[in-house]
């Protein structure tokens, strides 16, 4: 365990590949920096375990998982601390950095703030999703990579994007068993995504993606083009019902159902700062605002890696780097001449890692029934509340997804709109006809994860606050 | 319903889910564990008592809130399995403690 200082130059949040590189190349290059994490070893999702997974033969997760140990090595030998076991619930604007560890808060103050929260998989919406049984395929490839856990029993895969089809290429490798893959991509993406083939197979996805794809659809039955998917059972899933196209419905057995369509940026954090944010509307996501170095709109705070938008975990360590590079410029400590000089290698690496995405973000866009769910899907799994519900509230006035909080209480629950936010968004731009950048998303706020008021009440207090409450002077 | 591979053993760790005696192993969150277990459901919502289980395992969803030591609604896949733990599974909201 790191000895932690009152005090740092820079905190870089999260230990994902962007965290870990960010917070890697600033010590090397002399800044104080402490990395805080939520998880209890480095590495984020992509990496998860990367350095005491179970697993003992590599061939599981594939060569892209174990690319991870090159970042943790580095990471150990650079000097900067590592905070693991943390849970950040706040950042003022003031750079003081609210967080709870091993049940005790305390308030740690820095003079630059590097996001590096990663991605989290897309609400998959429809109905019966909230059924014990019904998980996402992160939540499995985590059970794999963490626990050596595997499902068993009827297990079915649904939805579309490259990480549905690495994890059934996982599940193969290591003999577990999947009884199908219901692809959801809709047909017409194709076309669409046409016009980016060329970048797409110019890039270093196609050998690995292709090659996947072909052993995974030898060893599984798929089906392709499926819709009005649910999920079915009394008190747990127990069974998947869907239709290809317009033909007619397939029921299959499944004891685990493994929903996914594609990631989105875990953006809580930066939007409770303050942080300007945009609608993507090609990866259909909010994302925060930042320039070429990541920086936001609020001074001091930038965002690296897919929080900042999805690019997957290669470009999120460059992306990592660049924004050190830039919190060095900004603490006085390289002028812009060095920043950019230095940066030129991490570019062009960027830009590699950045070719062919365009293609991908195209084809697995998440078909709009998945997005934009029927009346009876629930939307918000904290409250229980249907996409129904929404449409009515609209039709009495509601404008936005920070008026379903007080209409419903939809995004009031614990995991804080993390998992009804963008459907909740689409919902309403799809009700009232206008564009998901006009609704608008949840204004949220600090703690952004729940903290008990014992930790608050842990809180070192100066004499100040002491003053301020009981009211001496 | 998961099943350990079998060249993923590690360090047995005893604990205890609603009072029975358990076994997972070390590196396991406790929603790993409980899913290593058997355990289908480890709570019923606060709204409608609907059964709930592990759905995102990072953290995110907050689906897996178990009690853990006598605390309640901590996210079962944020906490690290030690051994002695007292899990319990969650049942609806919480009552007033007088």
């Amino acid at each position: 365990m790191s000895a932690t200082k009152d005090q740092y130059d820079l905190a870089v949040i999260g230990a994902g590949p962007a965290g870990l590189a960010a917070a890697t190349l600033a010590a090397q290059r002399g800044l104080s920096t402490v990395l805080l994490d939520e998880q209890e070893a480095p590495g984020g999702q992509i990496y998860r375990a990367i350095t005491r997974t179970p697993l003992r033969n590599p061939g599981v997760l594939g060569p892209d998982y174990w690319h991870g140990a090159e970042l943790t090595g580095p990471f150990r030998d650079s000097g900067a601390d590592h905070l693991p076991g943390t849970t950040v619930w706040s950042v003022s604007r003031d750079l003081e950095i609210g967080l709870s560890r091993q049940g005790a808060a305390r308030i740690l103050p820095v003079k630059h703030v590097i996001l590096a929260t990663g991605a989290l998989e897309r609400p998959f919406p429809i109905p019966g999703w909230t059924l014990p049984g019904v998980m996402g395929a992160g939540a499995a490839q985590i059970l794999l990579k963490a626990s050596g856990l595997v499902a068993q029993g009827n297990v079915v895969l649904a939805g579309s994007g490259p990480l549905l089809w690495l994890l059934a290429w996982q599940y193969l490798r290591a003999g577990a068993r999947i009884d199908a893959i219901l692809d959801t991509t809709p047909r017409e993406n194709w076309r669409a995504a046409l016009p980016q083939l060329g970048a797409f197979l110019r890039s270093d996805y196609v050998g690995k993606g292709v090659r996947l794809l072909f052993e995974v659809r030898r060893k599984v039955k798929v089906y392709s083009g499926v819709s009005e998917l649910k999920a079915l059972g009394d008190g747990r899933v127990q069974m998947v019902s869907f239709r290809q196209g317009d033909g007619e419905e397939w029921r299959l057995p499944a004891d685990t159902l493994l929903l996914h369509q594609g990631v989105i940026p875990n953006i809580n954090l930066a939007n409770a700062i303050g942080c300007a944010q945009t609608w993507d509307e090609t990866q259909r996501c909010w994302t925060p605002q930042v320039d070429a170095w990541g920086a936001t709109t609020v001074p001091g705070v930038a965002v690296a890696g897919d929080g900042a938008g999805i690019g997957g975990a290669l470009a999120a360590e460059h992306r990592g780097r660049l924004a050190a590079l830039d919190a060095l410029l900004r603490l006085g400590r390289i002028d812009r001449v060095e920043r950019d000089r230095s940066a030129a290698p991490h570019r062009d690496a960027l830009e590699r890692a950045q070719q062919g995405r365009d293609f991908l973000d195209t084809l697995y866009s998440p078909a709009k029934p998945f997005r934009v769910p029927p009346d009876d899907t629930i939307v918000c799994r904290c409250e229980e509340v249907t996409a129904g519900q929404v449409r009515e509230a609209v039709a009495l006035g509601c404008s936005g997804p920070n008026q379903t909080k007080s209409f419903l209480r939809c995004g009031m629950g614990p995991c804080q709109g993390r998992l009804c936010g963008p459907t909740v968004t689409e919902v309403i731009a799809e009700a009232r006809g206008v564009s998901p950048a006009e609704v608008g998303y949840y204004r949220l706020r600090p703690p952004v994860k729940p903290i008990t008021l014992a930790e608050l009440a842990s809180l070192p207090k100066s004499e100040a606050d002491v003053a301020a409450v009981l009211g001496r002077h | 319903m998961f099943q350990r591979l079998p060249n993923a053993a590690a360090e047995r760790v005893p604990f205890t889910i609603d009072g029975r005696p358990a076994e997972a192993q070390a590196g396991d969150s406790v929603a790993a564990a409980l899913l290593a277990n058997g355990v289908q459901t480890c709570r019923a919502t606060p709204v409608s008592g609907a059964p709930r289980a592990p759905y995102c395992m990072m953290g995110v969803c907050f689906d897996c809130l178990v009690t853990i030591d006598g605390v309640g609604n901590r996210q079962g896949c944020q906490v690290r399995l030690e051994p002695g733990m007292r899990v319990e599974t969650q049942d609806g909201k919480r009552e007033i403690g007088l």
